[in-house]
């Protein structure tokens, strides 16, 4: 018998308030250029991205402590395939531990030819210094910055070749 | 003191497949139900109480989709409640399930649900959304790259190669090949797999689950009944949950409680199971196991988490054959899901599978003598596992 199907699409808006501490952390972001994150005065540890309260201590976070521009790559991934409404493929994106910071944040890394995977991933091996680099005309959102290998890192200088370029 | 014995009498599966045209979504949760019934024969009217197995709506959707199903599993008038902790909504479901009768409240629950993640293949899009909107959503997260970045870290901390990912898919693949509910059952070979595209790096398309659809079920009994009826059955008698807290980013950098590399609260949650269960030394306990992993690379931190060996040892356990079908410990015999993953039941067939199998009724994929058995659930970011140690 024939069997019948029917589309369906869903596009659903929402106006998703971010609360006292992400605006303040995207204030920063966008008018100056600077990432901060928040204390846990229990333990001593920088959250980024700032919270309200700490995941560990359960504790209200109370100050403001100016991170990185400079940090390390913890994790990372280089996407080959698309993905409906993911930008276009490839990119490398992941987490860094900014210095001053206990915990890492997301965000791309940029200025990396992405052709040879192996190669690739060998320019982004965890440990891998890096410094935010951000936009000249900024939003306040995560996308205003991104990550870019240090230039003469130890990383980069094992790995045949030359690490810039191909992105975009 | 233990735990209250609850049986598994009734096990109910769907062959799954990319895509089942001939049933829509509440015919095909009726299939899963019908087979657990047929199993055990009883009837819809004779369940006290249905706890309903799905995952997020947009993978199916069709918001609040219990509400739909409500019909096909027989709850009118009966307890009802939908679970969703993700990936691990159906283990979670069958631990709601057990919770009904441990409590002393009902004889007989029904556990079912079913996923046609197919119908949409969007399903990247759609788990891109259980990052928040406040930090993370902007970034191209999903299942995938979150643990694609887990492997990148296993790679760094425990020297876990490609081949090793590789080798697991080669498992699942030939133990899928034994088992007909499974969806993706043809074998390949580690160059097959090394070969094929990369989806996210290290994570290539056959280290990655497929989109299933199809249904599942069980039937849970307290062991009164079991016994007043004279039933057969099998025996649940551990169970556990363990949550993560949310950031990713927070599972690396400094003074750690888990690192993203590992599945700390899975272990957590394993230890709980093993204590009510009365196990002390799962190496040489558990005979059999089904452990929650949709990517090849997750397939270890789970053993590793499950205690069936140190942490860092299983990809060397893994060359040895120690995870086959005729290992010391089985891992997946099923195929698991990295071979099918019907996502608001994954983890219920899971369950189901080691039911199966301590109770000597997994066909082609039987481990010998296997009595005692282990299954795992991993659902949200990394975030929410359940865990079960079923016996015959």
């Amino acid at each position: 018998m024939e069997l019948m199907k029917r589309r369906e699409s869903w596009n659903i808006s929402y106006d998703h308030a971010l609360g006292e501490t992400a605006s303040y952390f995207f204030a920063q972001v966008r008018d100056n250029a600077q990432i901060y994150g928040r204390r846990d005065p229990k333990s001593g540890r920088v959250l980024v991205p700032p919270r309200a309260f700490s995941d560990q201590t359960l504790e209200p976070t109370t100050e403001w402590v100016k991170v990185g521009p400079g940090g390390r790559i913890e994790a990372f991934t280089i996407v080959y395939e698309e993905f409906k409404t993911l930008p276009d493929p490839p990119y490398a994106f992941g987490y860094v531990l900014l210095d001053g910071a206990d915990t890492a944040i997301g965000g791309f890394f940029r200025g990396i030819d992405l052709k040879d995977p192996a190669k690739a991933a060998q320019w982004l091996k965890i440990g891998t210094r890096v410094m935010t680099r951000f936009k000249d005309e900024r939003k306040g959102s995560v996308l205003d910055f991104w990550f870019e290998l240090e230039k003469g890192g130890d990383n980069a200088k094992s790995v045949e070749g030359e690490p810039v370029g191909g992105y975009e | 003191m233990r735990a209250p014995r609850v049986g598994i009498i009734g096990i109910g599966q769907s062959e799954f497949k990319a895509k089942r045209d001939d049933a829509n979504y509440p015919e095909l949760v009726r299939e899963g139900v019908t087979r657990a019934l047929n199993d055990c024969k009883r009837e819809l009217k004779d369940m006290e109480a249905v706890v309903y197995s799905l995952a997020p709506d947009a993978l199916l959707g069709i918001g609040n989709a219990e509400r739909l199903g409500v019909d096909a599993v027989g709850a009118r008038n009966k307890r009802f409640m939908r679970i969703n902790t993700g990936g691990a909504t159906g283990i979670s479901s069958v631990i709601t399930g057990w919770t009904h009768i441990a409590a002393g409240v009902c004889d007989l629950v029904l556990v079912a649900g079913a996923d046609k993640v197919g119908e949409s293949g969007d399903s990247q899009t759609i788990l891109n959304k259980i990052w928040d909107p406040m930090y993370e959503r902007a970034l191209p997260l999903g299942t995938i790259t979150m643990l694609a970045m887990s492997a990148v870290r296993a790679m760094d901390k425990y020297g876990l190669t490609e081949e090793d990912m590789a080798r697991v898919t080669v498992k699942a693949r030939a133990n899928a090949a034994r088992n007909p509910k499974a969806h993706l059952r043809k074998t390949v070979t580690i160059d097959d797999v090394m070969q094929s595209r990369y989806i996210s790096w290290p994570i290539k398309l056959l280290d990655a689950c497929p989109q299933s659809s199809g249904g599942a079920a069980i039937v849970l009994a307290s062991e009164k009944y079991i016994k007043e009826n004279k039933l057969d059955a099998v025996w649940i008698r551990g169970v556990g949950h363990c949550s993560e807290s949310y950031y990713m980013g927070d599972r690396m950098g400094n003074k750690i409680m888990a690192d993203h590399a590992d599945a700390h609260a899975l272990g957590q949650s394993f230890l709980r199971s093993y204590k009510m269960a009365g196990i002390t030394d799962p190496r040489n306990e558990v005979h059999v196991a089904e452990l929650y992993a949709p990517f090849s690379n997750t397939e270890y931190h789970s053993i590793e988490a499950s205690g069936v060996c140190g942490m860092g040892e299983s990809m060397a356990l893994m060359r040895e054959g120690h995870f086959d079908i005729g290992g010391k410990i089985p891992v997946n015999p099923s195929g698991g899901t990295l071979c099918t993953n019907a996502i608001a039941v994954s983890a219920l067939v899971r369950a189901a599978e080691i039911a199966l199998q301590v109770w000597g009724r997994a066909g082609d994929h039987q481990v010998k003598g296997a009595r005692v058995g282990i299954a795992s659930g991993n659902g949200g970011d990394h975030q929410f596992f359940g865990t079960m140690v079923i016996e015959s």
